[in-house]
């Protein structure tokens, strides 16, 4: 169990020095901002036969993980940092896109990774072998980072001012668009081998990012993958997402993925200053 | 999958208002839910059953009170309903749609003794 927060999970901590998230931390645990009605709500029913009453509670059910994203962006904007949270189903390139990113990057800008999956280290390693810090999050049965983990992750990584972080969600089209994290943007990778009809099969994903890429373009020559279609879905469930094409491979449209990202490091920079 | 961590979330409120507003046992949840919330009610209360057993809220009725999606449409400017987040603008075709309501998942109220 967690000292600080008191949070029960088993999970990376470094409660050793004392900052401002831990601190901020523990404050929300203790005065989160839940709204007690207790002079409206408490009326008894079926009054002398038991003791049962109403209680009004008119909360998010994820308000504690709104909460702790908060905390999150916070950090974030205090430190001019980008966060960008990786979201697709399992296998669509995202570790190999980071790979590729960072190896034209990292001499450019400070960057780190946090990796979730449900079990193993092999996208950190991956990862790592770049030059760049990651952190491993396993959830195990979970299918999702939530923002209290991400926060923690933030803690232990550390990270200097202005650094670019990426937030590798586990490979999951459904709930992780649920879970704000804290970023600034969702960015939903789609390969193009999982067929043109994803947006309006899992639009909650798509309604939520900012950014879609697609993926694996040296493979359209081998599909009947329709370009277009999937794009005019993606702007159906969601009339303000950007779309980008690249193959993370031969590195196709890479430059206009490198340019999109300058561009968010700016922004964060205008912010900040 | 999903509605197994938004049950579990459920009890951790109920578990921080059972020491806030002083019960002991829960017997009924009321929750809101939206039409555009991507959560599904027949999954929603299997996982309920399953999360609440042991707790304060073993055996707890589960009421959830759907919320229709409501969308603002930018040509017509006027409010519409809607069942999906692709759905277009019943007047004009539009997808240029702001998502107003049936968004939500709430937690609203307990019968608690
Ligand atoms: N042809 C082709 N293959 C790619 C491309 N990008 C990734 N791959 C391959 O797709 C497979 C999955 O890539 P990963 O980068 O591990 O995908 P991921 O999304 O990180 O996977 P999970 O973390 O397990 O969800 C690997 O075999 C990659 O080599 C691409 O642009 N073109
Ligand atoms: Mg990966
Ligand atoms: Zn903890
Ligand atoms: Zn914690
Ligand atoms: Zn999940
Ligand atoms: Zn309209
Ligand atoms: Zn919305």
């Amino acid at each position: 169990m967690c000292g600080v927060c008191g949070c029960g999970e088993g999970h990376i901590h470094s409660h050793d020095e004392p900052h401002d998230h831990e601190h901020a931390h523990e404050h929300s645990h203790d005065h989160g901002h839940h709204h007690h009605h207790e002079h409206s709500a408490e009326h008894s029913h079926a009054p002398g036969l038991t003791q049962a009453r109403m209680v009004q509670i008119e909360q998010d059910i994820l308000a504690k993980n709104n909460r702790y994203a908060d905390e999150n962006r916070r950090y974030f904007s205090e430190r001019g940092m980008l966060a960008l949270n990786l979201v697709s189903s399992p296998g669509s390139g995202k570790t190999t896109l980071l790979t590729e990113t960072i190896l034209r990057l990292k001499d450019e800008l400070s960057i780190a990774v946090i990796e979730g999956d449900q079990q193993t280290a092999r996208d950190a390693d991956r990862i790592r072998a770049t030059g760049v810090p990651a952190l491993q999050i396993n959830t195990g049965k979970g299918c999702h980072l939530d923002a209290h983990r991400v926060g923690h992750g933030l803690e232990s990584l550390n990270l200097p001012e202005h650094s670019l972080l990426f937030i590798e969600n586990v490979g999951n089209l459904v709930c992780p668009s649920a879970f704000d994290l804290g970023e600034a943007h969702k960015v939903v990778i789609l390969s193009v081998t999982e067929g043109e009809d994803k947006p309006i099969k899992y639009p909650d994903m798509f309604h939520a990012a900012d950014l879609m890429i697609l993926n694996k373009t040296d493979l359209l020559p081998y599909l009947d993958f329709d370009s277009a279609q999937c794009i005019q879905y993606a702007k159906q469930v969601n009339p303000r997402i950007k779309v980008l094409s690249l193959s993370a491979k031969t590195g196709e449209g890479m430059d206009n993925w490198l340019t999109w990202l300058r561009a968010e490091m700016a922004l964060q920079r205008i912010a900040y200053a | 999958m999903h509605e197994m961590s938004l049950c579990e979330s459920v009890l951790q409120i109920i578990e921080q208002q059972a020491k806030a507003q002083q019960f002991a046992k829960v017997k009924t949840v009321w929750l809101e839910i939206g039409a555009l919330s991507g959560v599904e009610a027949d999954a929603m209360h299997f996982s309920f059953e399953v999360v609440m057993q042991g707790s304060l809220a073993d055996q707890a009725k589960l009421e959830i009170i759907e919320v229709p999606g409501l969308a603002w449409c930018m040509p017509c400017g006027c409010e519409v309903l809607v069942q999906q987040l692709y759905d277009e603008c019943p007047h004009c075709g539009s997808h240029q749609l702001q998502i107003v309501d049936g968004d939500q998942m709430r937690i609203k109220e307990l019968e608690v003794e």
